[in-house]
């Protein structure tokens, strides 16, 4: 699997029925999506112990929206897979859940709504999925529809994986175009793995953007999820060698030793064959 | 569809549509669900409900008994006013049915309790 899922085919599409079942069923993907919408509804800065009315942009199987449930929020999801709304339903979430597309506007009242979230959805608003999609425009009826629904002084917070730098321009200038105030806040900038992109969008008038995580340099960077660990000692253990003692590091070794110049046996078909084990 | 998630949803980003609001239901299956009452969620959300709309939403599914006609003054502290409201906002569903632009007669489908809101590409 290679490069940005945005690249291989439009949302609708790339989250068919197998994605979103595997989509939902990796641990790994849950814990990580877990800890995003955690950070993302802090961020929000909602009034303490006080539930609100949260919508989910690009709401997916509901595994953002989970996370507002638990914190005590009422939330409404849009989403323009149907197979992820369906397992959706299927894991039944409180969330009340409509298919959509996010590009197209949100059909909401003024004021509708007391804040926004958004996991891993935004990148794919900026590619042009068919012929008459220009994403500049999108982005702009997007956010401007968004901004009409949300209460004034509520706020909007959006973890994305932005491609480049010059889409993360496209992204925001469209957002203040709409009359958003606010900025981008990159926890754990130092950290290839670590590092998440929160795009904050205030509607109250310009604040102050909140402190993003591990720019302190004596912070460590989280080890997110003991799996991927794991899996990186896995690669540096002997790393495109063969592994010690098989038949083709045998033939390795030989083929130095001849361009060392030392006197090394012809290759045979007995050449690192299993010998039976000796009880001594 | 919750008939609190009815009250906020518009057809306003079809095109020549001026307000798109209230969508009209015609609900083939509803459920009626248990949801825990918060009184203080269902407080601030009258605040925001179009009262006269969520009263025709609830005729259109045959459910208007007990639910009154206007928004009680001291909604507040009424505890009898905040459980019907949080009765018909929270609990009564539309699983299958149609929503009804009120300008363009446009229908968006509700299939399983999620209504299909997108639009074509000449719609937009």
């Amino acid at each position: 699997m290679s490069g940005r899922p945005e690249h291989q085919a439009p949302p609708e599409i790339f989250y068919g029925e197998d994605e979103a079942r595997k989509y939902t069923r990796n641990t790994r993907m849950m814990e990580i999506q877990l800890v995003m919408s955690e950070r993302a509804v802090e961020l929000l800065c909602l009034p303490e112990n006080q539930p609100c009315h949260i919508i989910d942009l690009g709401c997916g199987s509901g595994l953002s929206g989970e996370t507002l449930t638990e914190q005590g929020h009422v939330w409404t999801g849009v989403d323009i897979s149907s197979a992820m709304l369906g397992v959706a339903k299927e894991r039944e979430v409180e969330g009340d859940l409509l298919l959509g597309d996010l590009g197209q506007g949100l059909p909401f009242r003024a004021g509708a709504f007391d804040g926004a979230i958004s996991i891993s959805a935004l990148q794919w608003l900026c590619n042009a999925d068919q012929k008459s999609h220009n994403p500049a425009k999108r982005l702009y009826i997007f956010f401007s529809s968004l901004y009409s629904c949300l209460n004034r002084g509520s706020r909007a917070v959006f973890q994305f994986y932005p491609e480049n730098s010059s889409q993360v321009e496209l992204i925001t200038s469209q957002a203040m175009k709409a009359g958003f105030t606010g900025g981008l806040v990159v926890d754990y900038p130092n950290s290839t793995k670590a590092k998440k992109f929160f795009l904050c969008l205030m509607t109250g008038g310009q604040q102050p953007l909140p402190a993003a995580l591990g720019v302190d340099s004596r912070e460590d960077a989280p080890n997110c999820v003991a799996f991927s660990q794991k899996r990186d000692r896995m690669k540096q253990l002997r790393a495109g060698k063969a592994p010690k003692k098989s038949r083709d590091w045998i033939l390795e070794k030989k083929e130095r030793r001849r361009r060392q110049g030392k006197e090394t046996r012809e290759d045979s078909k007995f050449t690192g064959r299993k010998r039976q084990s000796h009880v001594w | 569809m919750k008939l609190l998630t009815h009250n906020i949803l518009t057809s306003k980003c079809l095109k020549g549509v001026t307000v798109g609001y209230p969508l009209g239901i015609v609900a083939k299956e509803i459920k009626v669900n248990e949801v825990e009452f918060n009184p203080e969620f269902i407080s601030r959300m009258i605040q925001k409900v179009d009262w006269p709309a969520l009263c025709k939403a609830a005729e259109n599914l045959g459910h208007i008994d007990d639910l009154p006609s206007a928004v009680v003054d001291d909604y507040e502290n009424n505890e009898e006013f905040l459980k019907k409201a949080h009765h018909f906002l929270m609990e009564i569903e539309v699983i299958n049915g149609d929503l009804i632009c009120p300008e363009t007669g446009r229908k968006f489908p509700v299939t399983d309790g999620i209504p299909n809101m997108l639009a074509n590409e000449d719609e937009v």
